[in-house]
């Protein structure tokens, strides 16, 4: 309805759409359109690395308590769920309300060469560290020529 | 090429893979803007940010005028060489202006930052706190 209204509509709406559309496309990472992947901006945000030993795993879960965080590989799966509370201000009138509330759950696909028993976490200034080993023989091996 | 400051891990060699990659993070090397929640009480107005990976030697908080600015960089822990599987976030850098208005007091801010959550109390002052008038019954 309002959207007929002209000057309206932002121009910039549909700029990020289509820059959305084109990440998903091309795949500035590897897992977009993956059949596990959350629409961008779904709590909390994902960062991975790997180099050819590890793969790091960085959580942007602030304001949680790493205790209540439930960390399971299977396999190559990685699934993470926990609840972030905020807590509520008595008698305050809230303006805005963007931080996100409640209970979240994401599942990765690793590389399939991590070795599920040797995983290491840690949480620091409201990012989880997730460091999972990989198998050595995925490792690239330098041949030597005589 | 990944370096301390840098959250989002990079390859190191120059395919085409890396060139986008490059193009794209040039793209968002844009500022990222906080995801805020902001409430008022007769006391004050408290303001709560999200800001994930910033320590409290990394964060900064301006008053220009009646501008309030939060700033904060990002560090994340990177090993060498190493690339990118995914990034939802590839920026290092938080920025958020508020504009503050006449009856808050800027110069008795109180800011704190716990596990990446910056909470920021800015008290009314004392003289233009609302009053509550009790209506006497006859």
């Amino acid at each position: 309805m309002f959207g007929d209204i002209p000057g309206l509509a932002s121009p910039f709406a549909e700029l990020r759409r289509l820059e959305q559309e084109l990440d998903e496309m091309f795949g500035s990472t590897v897992w977009s359109g993956g059949i596990r992947s959350l629409p961008p901006g779904t709590f909390p945000a994902v960062n991975v690395g790997t180099t050819p030993d590890k793969v790091a795993v960085y959580l942007f879960a602030p304001g949680i308590d790493p205790k209540t965080l439930e960390i399971t590989l299977q396999q190559n799966l990685l699934s993470i769920s926990g609840r972030r509370e905020v807590p509520v201000e008595q008698n305050a009138t809230y303006y805005r309300k963007e931080r996100f509330s409640g209970e979240f759950r994401r599942v990765i696909s690793l590389p399939e060469d991590v070795e599920p028993d040797r995983v290491d976490a840690k949480y620091t200034d409201g990012v989880v560290q997730i460091t999972v080993q990989r198998r050595a023989a995925a490792q690239p091996r330098q041949i030597e020529i005589h | 090429m990944a370096t301390q400051q840098d959250i989002t891990p990079r390859a190191g060699n120059g395919d085409s893979t890396q060139e986008r990659r490059d193009r794209s993070s040039r793209a968002s090397e844009a500022a990222l803007r906080p995801p805020v929640d902001i409430c008022e009480t007769d006391q004050g107005i408290t303001l709560c940010a999200d800001m994930p990976g910033v320590s409290r030697d990394r964060l900064s908080l301006q008053v220009t005028g009646n501008m309030l600015m939060l700033e904060g960089t990002a560090q994340l822990e990177l090993a060498d060489q190493m690339q990118a599987l995914h990034a939802d976030v590839r920026s290092t850098t938080y920025r958020r202006t508020f504009a503050l208005s006449n009856e808050l007091e800027t110069d008795k801010i109180d800011a704190h930052l716990k596990d990446g959550v910056l909470t920021v109390r800015i008290p009314k002052r004392a003289e233009l706190r609302p009053r509550h008038i009790e209506v006497q019954a006859s």
